[in-house]
């Protein structure tokens, strides 16, 4: 049987994303664990996350995670979710600063208080609603999601989107920002899959059944 | 292309089962909330929210079974509200499937309460929830134990107090509105969602679709919370939907 990993570094909705894996991949085992050797056998990997960036990153380093999220997340299907995704760019500025795992270029940086959208409605943070992702790369992950479909965020830091070629969804919110990136055997969205009804649960069933190539 | 304004049914639960009763077309049992949450979740509901009325420590561990077993079936944001007083209530919540928690009381007595909240388990999940009356022109207050005991403390100020802690949103419950179905105190909703750079969910009073409506043109909400115009079938989520999009207002259909 098949595993699925979802990784617990003492951050994160990991009973949200392991409840919506079950509930998408029957026939696979789902484990929530803290445990490098159980984590580094699974067929697939996910590393969810919600707080603080450094209070996150610093979770990682002591579990053990960031070294091992550098092991393992080109070999097999790999998904970040949300601080998840975050994490994997190089830095935040969230926290006065923070360094990330760097398997992505880029930066991660706060929504601006009290900007307006295009039709002068004031644009709150955090970003918190059903917003539509534009999917700019044909990726295994979109299939069955109409483009333009929306998803669940809350999030009040965003990943630029660049560089172009490694984002997969768009979203705009005030600017701009990367709902997905890709690369390799990784995906990673901003929004929350688990939170997201059927399109959310149709893209954790494309992962469950991805071979990590696109 | 926008973020959606949100519909979020609202659920009342005493000792795990929903009360003030639910009313749906072919539902099998209006008292499981487990039912009334995948109802709502199929008709495309863009949250939920269940208040937990109960008042004793048995029927609060039936909560818990009950967030569990909707978690696991409902893949849309759910909030968790009453008597949420302590970092371990939260926790207990948050573990059985709940993305977010509603405090009232616990922040009116200990405001630290929810600095300590917001930074142990994120902004995101911190919803202060208030229960306000207009005591003059302009003038909001807040009040506790179901409206019966004023605090002195200005609505508008307060919501500003909250979000400097750390709350991630604002539920903002008018009392003299609640349950009498003639619209939203929108002077309230709107002097609160501008005074805040936060989400506000405007609450209680909801009559017609146009009330749903109003709260967001008029009173500035960014989601509206209903209970009973839903309950009782009267009007479904899509048809909420549809006649905000027909007025204007971005929606997720």
């Amino acid at each position: 049987m098949a595993v699925i990993a979802v990784i617990d570094y003492g951050m994160g909705n990991l009973h949200s994303v392991a409840k919506a894996l079950e509930h998408v991949a029957p026939n696979q085992q789902v484990i929530i664990s803290g445990d490098s050797q159980r984590i580094a056998e699974a067929d697939r990997v996910v590393l969810p996350g919600v707080g603080a960036m450094r209070d996150c990153i610093k979770a990682m380093h002591d579990a053990g995670v960031a070294e091992l999220v550098h092991r393992i997340s080109r070999d097999r299907p790999f998904l970040g979710v949300c601080v998840g995704m975050q994490a994997l760019l190089e830095h935040s500025t969230e926290n006065g600063g923070v360094d990330a795992l760097g398997l992505f270029p880029g930066r991660v940086q706060r929504f601006e208080n009290g900007l307006i959208d295009a039709s002068g409605a004031p644009c709150k943070v955090p970003h918190m609603g059903w917003n539509q992702v534009e999917q700019t790369l044909d990726h295994p992950l979109w299939q069955g999601i109409d483009n333009q479909a929306r998803f669940y965020f809350v999030h009040s830091y965003y990943a630029r989107p660049e560089p172009r070629d490694q984002v997969a969804g768009l979203c705009t919110y005030q600017v701009p920002f990367a709902a997905a990136i890709a690369r390799d055997s990784i995906f990673a969205t901003q929004f929350h899959p688990e939170k997201s009804a059927a399109d959310g649960l149709r893209l954790y069933r494309n992962f469950a059944h991805w071979d990590g190539r696109y | 292309m926008a973020l959606a304004k949100r519909i979020i049914p609202c659920l009342d639960v005493d000792k795990g089962r929903v009360v003030k009763g639910v009313n749906f077309v072919g539902i099998r049992d209006a008292g499981d909330p487990i039912e009334v949450a995948r109802r709502y979740n199929e008709q495309g509901a863009d949250e939920l929210t269940m208040l937990d009325i109960t008042a004793t420590h048995e029927g609060r561990e039936t909560m818990i079974d009950t967030v569990h077993s909707i978690a696991g079936q409902v893949f849309i944001p759910l909030t968790i509200g009453g008597g949420i007083r302590t970092c371990e209530d939260i926790r207990a919540m948050l573990n059985a499937g709940a993305d977010k928690v509603s405090i009232n009381s616990a922040a009116v007595k200990n405001p630290a309460f929810v600095n300590e909240a917001s930074e142990r388990f994120g902004a995101q999940c911190i919803v202060v929830a208030i229960d306000a009356k207009q005591t003059g022109a302009g003038e909001w207050e807040i009040f506790t134990h179901g409206g019966r005991q004023p605090t002195g403390i200005d609505a508008v100020q307060w919501a500003r107090d909250m979000e400097g802690r750390g709350a991630g949103e604002i539920l903002l419950t008018s009392m003299d509105r609640d349950g009498v179905k003639t619209g939203f105190d929108l002077a309230l909703t709107r002097a609160v969602a501008d005074a805040v750079s936060i989400p506000v969910i405007a609450s209680g009073g909801v009559g017609n679709l146009d009330h749903l409506a109003d709260g967001v043109l008029e009173g500035h909400a960014d989601a509206v919370l209903a209970a009973s115009i839903f309950h009782f079938g009267e009007f479904t989520v899509p048809q909420a939907k549809q006649h905000m999009q027909g007025r204007g207002i971005e929606m997720r259909l």
